[in-house]
């Protein structure tokens, strides 16, 4: 009473059943335990098989057969122990799921089983779905749906080197990507391995859903995270964001984005304390995966197309979500014309933050006059128009404007009011400074910002009367324009 | 035992390609100056232009729309079908 299969050497080959009644069960497992002496009672009425998944020995009084390598298991889609199906024909008819007295009789058209026992015990998770082993068994039932080039790596060789060697790191160590680790990542969408994202500058390679998780794992991401790197490489591959450019300039700035939404709080992304520091996974990794694609799968590498003089830390990766449920203003994403709850991701042309402190301002007024003061510097204090900047506020200063009633545009439109500039400042020698603009601007008045050059962001832990300036980097067609897109699941 | 990862790149291998060779000489030839849009890129383009012509090269001028992107496919096929060498400059 073997099954058969079409290729016994093929684990792919779905194994047959053989008929009557079949039984899947585990020793650990009390239900399964429980009714050992209802399946070895049942042997004599009917004919039975019993597949057993972790201990070939059990249960006592019945045949078995070993299913530790759960391929019968797998390929029949058991989901739970005791299963008992009714197998005509090499065909399931009949399912049952756990020990239930009823049902247990109407499929095996026995009476009277298991006189003592409980009506109803449910069971236990199969082992062929148990999370720590279900990619590895997807992978060698299922043959591979994933299409990378293997790289093999020697049991003498370290992970960590051969990937340093090869240049696919950004100097930090990274998570190995071995095919369970992108399989359970690839979970994380509902996207195809194949499908292509975007075409990656600078190289202008395709690159597919399975390459982004590829990166995804390296740079230590969780499976929920994947859709906010999708998302994000596709903002940074557009046309208007101009990644190839931001990633040429000899400026320090790099891809900043900015995640809002419900997702936030669904993967657990810190909005609060030391938001733009260290210490949370989802805020240090995604925006890492989107850097290590870019230099993965782009080419795009420092000292080669990347010309940065200086760069910025962030460039390893720089992502923090709006604390919107704190903020006195609509989420950012309303910007971009998306609806507030709209699970999106903002990328921004950006450099590091710097800190913007005011400790006496009480009212937005104040206030305004004292973030003004710190953009009109931005870069330098005679550079006009050419650059954006996020302004981000935290809950101590926000507290200002919601006790005054400031909306977004109230404060936007105050800060480009309180940053028009004299030209006879910006002037070419004006003020001791031999950069500047040409003599025609003297005598009028110039804006530092673009009418839309100026983002606002809330963010921030709940002590500290501290905001902060995330500079641009050269705007609009002329160089990157801020791009939002949705999070697709 | 060996550890078998994914591969994170592209996978793509390079078309590689033969440069052509250097010109001989500039008389009777065409030499494309290809403004990339820095500040003062064009001053530094005016000299060159001078220079050219004195060796009996005939000059076309182009511009990229923009320094930050590469520039555009049409504009790099226009370039090779009309020049017979390019100058790309940078200036700032």
């Amino acid at each position: 009473m073997s099954p058969t299969s079409s290729d016994p050497h093929d684990p792919t080959a779905k194994p047959t059943l053989p008929d009557g009644v079949v039984a899947f069960v585990k020793r650990d497992c009390p239900t399964c335990e429980l009714v050992g002496p209802v399946l070895a009672a049942l042997s004599k009425e009917t004919p039975l098989t019993v597949y057993t998944q972790d201990d070939p020995a059990f249960p006592d009084g019945v045949e078995r057969i070993d299913d530790t390598d759960l391929a019968v298991s797998w390929h029949h889609e058991i989901e739970a122990v005791p299963t008992l199906l009714r197998v005509e024909g090499g065909q399931e008819v009949e399912r049952a799921l756990g020990w239930h007295r009823g049902e247990w009789e109407a499929l095996t058209r026995v009476s009277d089983l298991g006189p003592g026992l409980p009506e109803l015990r449910p069971g236990c998770g199969s082992l062929s779905v148990d999370p720590s082993r279900a990619p590895e068994l997807a992978i060698r039932f299922s043959g591979s749906k994933l299409t990378a080039r293997r790289v093999e790596i020697a049991e003498l060789e370290d992970e960590q080197e051969a990937f340093f060697d090869r240049g696919w790191t950004d100097g930090l160590p990274i998570v190995p990507p071995t095919e369970a680790r992108v399989l359970s990542m690839l979970e994380g969408t509902s996207r195809a391995p194949g499908e292509v994202v975007a075409t990656v500058p600078p190289d202008l390679a395709p690159c597919t859903v399975e390459k982004v998780a590829i990166n995804a794992v390296m740079a230590g991401c969780k499976p929920e995270y994947l859709p906010v790197v999708i998302a994000a490489v596709e903002a940074a591959c557009t046309d208007e964001f101009n990644i190839h450019g931001l990633l040429a300039t000899t400026m320090s700035a790099g891809p900043v984005l900015v995640v809002n939404g419900p997702i936030r709080n669904a993967i657990g992304m810190n909005a609060g304390k030391n938001v733009f520091g260290q210490g949370n996974r989802a805020n240090s990794t995604i925006g890492r995966a989107l850097q290590l694609v870019i230099r993965n799968v782009g080419g795009g590498r420092p000292g080669e197309v990347d010309r940065a003089t200086l760069g910025n830390p962030g460039k390893v990766g720089f992502c923090f979500p709006e604390d919107e449920e704190g903020s006195p203003f609509a989420p950012l994403n309303t910007e971009f014309g998306f609806e507030a709850g709209t699970n999106t991701v903002m990328l921004f042309p950006g450099e590091g933050p710097r800190t913007v402190v005011d400790q006496i301002a009480r009212d937005p007024e104040s206030l305004c006059h004292m973030f003004a003061d710190a953009l009109r510097h931005m870069l330098t204090p005679k550079m006009v128009l050419a650059f954006d900047a996020i302004v981000v506020v935290s809950p101590e200063h926000s507290r200002i404007f919601r006790e005054a009633g400031w909306n977004r545009e109230d404060f936007r439109k105050r800060l480009h009011e309180l940053t028009l500039m004299e030209g006879d400042d910006l002037v070419r020698g004006a003020r001791g400074i031999a950069d500047g603009l040409p003599d025609s601007v003297r005598g009028n008045k110039i804006p530092k910002f673009k009418p839309d050059g100026l983002r606002i962001v809330h963010a921030g832990g709940g002590a500290g009367l501290f905001s902060a300036i995330i500079p641009g980097w050269a705007n609009g067609e002329m160089g990157s324009a801020p791009v939002c897109r949705v999070i697709a699941p | 035992m060996t550890t078998v990862l994914l591969d994170p790149s592209s996978e793509a291998v390079p078309a590689e390609r033969v440069r052509p060779a250097r010109l001989a000489e500039l008389t009777g030839k065409t030499v494309g100056l290809l403004d990339i849009r820095k500040a003062r890129g064009d001053v530094f383009l005016d000299q060159l232009e001078e220079r050219l012509a004195e060796r009996g090269a005939s000059v076309i001028r182009y511009a990229k729309p923009t320094f930050t992107k590469p520039a555009p496919i049409d504009l790099r096929h226009e370039i090779a079908t009309q020049c017979d060498a390019v100058v790309e400059a940078l200036a700032d």
